[in-house]
């Protein structure tokens, strides 16, 4: 089993006719994915890559039962999409988009709580990935090896260094979440934690934060409570000087808060074996099981 | 994106909110005609001369003064004006002063502290008032956090009245100053989501001794993702003598690219990955000179300008670029490489570590390109490598 997406999932792709979607869209389809549709206004009839093309999202859903979302609609217009997604009743929509203003992502994240169809992964996350099932999104494929360990990040590139890690121990996953690092998304630590710990294939998990915001030390709270399966962790920006915007726009340390350290003391303190580098996310993970 | 208070305040008049008069200036010329003006419309003798740099603490460091008359105003701009100030915000190296604002001096009956930003953990606007104005806010946080009261904005409906009460009684204001304070902060709400701020901080709002609420100082900052609608007004006060000249150059190019105090250059995708590039480095003993994420979206041209940026720094001693391939392809990383190198020639070490998408295209460009480069199977030991190359 895995979480989140399986063979089963059938893809839209918002987005697909741009060059990133189009690009991204070949990747997933030659990975095995099933993209059964495509969505941009105005270009609904046409077809790419043999996949049919629609002008709405209520259409994708009534002609092809399409029940997850991919998209990589430009900021300006990405917060419209996934709003489209919710009202289509799509159940899970993922958001790769980056650049989005948190003043749309405040809005979008309202109208999500406000109902219960419809799961956000993202924005400006690198997707999801259940290997040899379905991958949605922009992670390089041939690094995940099907297996039993769950990754959850808020980083794209950490995801891919940990995965790699794990494949080149022999160490499948079950599901690769990056949740994305921007201050407001729509699934949080805590919600994919969830997720692992009722799935019976998942059998530990690796947990990738960075610096700012308090979502890792609420994850620590809710593992040291809730969480029945080891947990590795990592936290990037340990040498961030404070007040610095790191290349995300959540990773920032202000007013003393947000800090790598705080963060690796709550994980640590809930049981989470955190890795000294990077590099070693995967043998932490390992020495767990 | 920062602006500075006179162009915050400008923006402030736009939205009804109540600031003192005041003018401009860029030279103390400018600045005693402004005070010479003030003097005679509001028939007030003081005003006041502050800097205008974009960093908090002027007022401690000097670069605020309160003084009677046209002469001492000229006085104090003569002192200000060119001065480098150093505060909590400007690092060590301070901030010199191009720019003056000349106000009208008020009296104050108290002070008062309001600001709004994104509160990430109800994901709401939060609105933050306190009666402990004037004074640090972090430091009323740490020691007296009773005495901030925050309320969080519901998007669906805007900011309400009883919220408004809420922090006007807990403010303890008259009933006049309840209205006024609540057309205030109608207007700041407003301004706030209408504008794209990422904060807005009034330290001090004061009360007047006829009962009018003005922003005495005034900061706001923009979320730099909203820039596509707002193109036109924030080139219009963004003040580039401000900003890094390299950040600047790197975030035209889209990259994101911070100036740090180390010797080794990092080149990465991922702000994740950059972010903990560097953390390895100083794990093996050494010190990135920069973080630097070329996102997923960079051309080939984008690389090239970054490699360029790095090269060009003269305290960099050896470079490591580090790409885990996802939305980023490493043929284009490895093609930017070697633009900007046959361009400006390599003189310091370089170790490269490339893996995922399209990564033999990259290492095979790489390979043929001649250059010296030194390659790394894994973060921790191109990350060992730099930092001993780097020793030299």
């Amino acid at each position: 089993m895995s979480i989140l997406v399986d063979k089963n999932t059938r893809l839209v792709v918002q987005g697909m006719t741009g060059s990133v979607g189009k690009f991204h869209t070949e990747q997933m389809l030659a990975y095995g994915t099933k993209v059964v549709a495509g969505c941009t206004p105005g270009r609904g009839g046409q077809s790419l890559m043999d996949v049919p093309v629609f002008d709405t999202m209520r259409e994708v859903v009534k002609q092809t039962g399409a029940n997850a979302s991919c998209v990589f609609v430009p900021p300006p217009f990405a917060a419209d999409a996934i709003l489209e997604s919710v009202d289509a009743e799509v159940p899970l929509v993922v958001c790769i988009t980056e650049g989005i203003p948190v003043m749309d992502m405040i809005k979008v994240r309202r109208v999500l709580d406000s109902q219960d169809k419809t799961r956000l992964i993202g924005p400006n996350c690198p997707g999801v990935i259940t290997p040899d099932q379905c991958k949605i999104g922009i992670m390089p494929g041939h690094v995940h090896k099907p297996g039993r360990v769950g990754v959850v990040s808020k980083s794209g590139t950490l995801t891919y260094e940990a995965v790699g890690q794990l494949t080149a121990l022999g160490i499948g996953q079950s599901t690769a979440v990056g949740i994305g690092g921007d201050p407001i998304n729509g699934t949080d630590f805590i919600d994919v934690l969830k997720l692992f710990n009722d799935d019976p294939d998942t059998d530990g998990v690796i947990l990738i934060g960075e610096i700012g915001g308090n979502a890792e030390e609420q994850a620590a709270a809710w593992i040291k409570e809730n969480f029945k399966k080891p947990v590795a962790g990592f936290i990037a920006g340990r040498t961030a000087p404070p007040g610095k915007r790191m290349g995300h726009a959540g990773a920032i340390i202000s007013g003393g808060k947000g800090t790598a350290d705080a963060k690796i003391e709550a994980l640590q303190d809930a049981g989470v074996k955190v890795a000294p580098t990077p590099s070693d996310m995967g043998t932490t993970l390992q020495s767990l099981l | 994106m920062n602006i500075h208070e006179y162009q915050a305040k400008e923006l402030y008049r736009k939205y009804g909110i109540p600031v003192p008069k005041g003018i401009a200036c860029m030279s103390v010329e400018e600045a005693t005609a402004a005070a010479k003006k003030l003097i005679e419309e509001t028939g007030n003798e003081v005003v006041v001369v502050k800097a205008q740099i974009h960093a908090g603490g002027r007022g401690k460091a000097g670069g605020v003064k309160v003084v009677k008359g046209v002469n001492a105003a000229t006085e104090a701009a003569t002192e200000i004006l060119g001065k480098t100030l150093v505060t909590h915000q400007t690092g060590p190296e301070g901030k010199v002063v191009q720019r003056l604002l000349v106000e009208q001096g008020l009296a104050i009956k108290s002070e008062l502290y309001l600001a709004l930003v994104v509160d990430r953990e109800t994901r709401r606007i939060a609105i933050m008032a306190s009666t402990e104005g004037g004074m640090d806010i972090e430091e009323v946080a740490a020691s007296t956090p009773e005495k901030i009261q925050t309320i969080a904005i519901d998007p669906a409906v805007g900011l309400q009245g009883y919220q408004v009460r809420q922090l006007a009684f807990g403010l303890g204001l008259s009933k006049q100053e309840q209205k006024n304070f609540g057309k205030l902060l109608g207007g700041l709400a407003k301004l706030f989501e209408q504008e794209d701020c990422s904060i807005a901080e009034i330290n001090p709002l004061i009360l007047t001794e006829d009962e009018q609420v003005v922003a005495l100082d005034a900061k706001v900052n923009f979320d730099s993702n909203a820039e596509f609608r707002h193109n036109d007004f924030w080139s219009s006060v963004r003040d580039l003598s401000e900003e890094a000249p390299t950040e600047t150059e790197a975030q035209e190019a889209g990259l994101s690219f911070i100036q740090l105090d180390g010797n080794i250059g990092c080149l990465v995708n991922g702000a994740g990955l950059a972010m903990s590039t560097m953390d390895t480095i100083k794990h093996y003993g050494g010190e990135p000179a920069n973080f630097l994420d070329v996102g997923g979206g960079a051309n080939q041209e984008a690389v090239t300008k970054a490699f360029r940026i790095i090269l060009q720094s003269d305290a960099v001693q050896g470079i490591f670029v580090n790409i885990f391939g996802g939305i980023m392809r490493c043929d284009t990383i490895a093609n930017g490489v070697v633009a900007a190198t046959k361009e400006l020639g390599l003189e310091v070490p370089l170790v490269v570590r490339l893996e995922g998408t399209k990564v033999d295209e990259g290492r095979k460009i790489l390979d043929e390109s001649g250059l010296a480069i030194t390659s790394a199977a894994t973060m921790a030991q191109g990350a060992q490598k730099i930092v001993e190359l780097a020793k030299g």
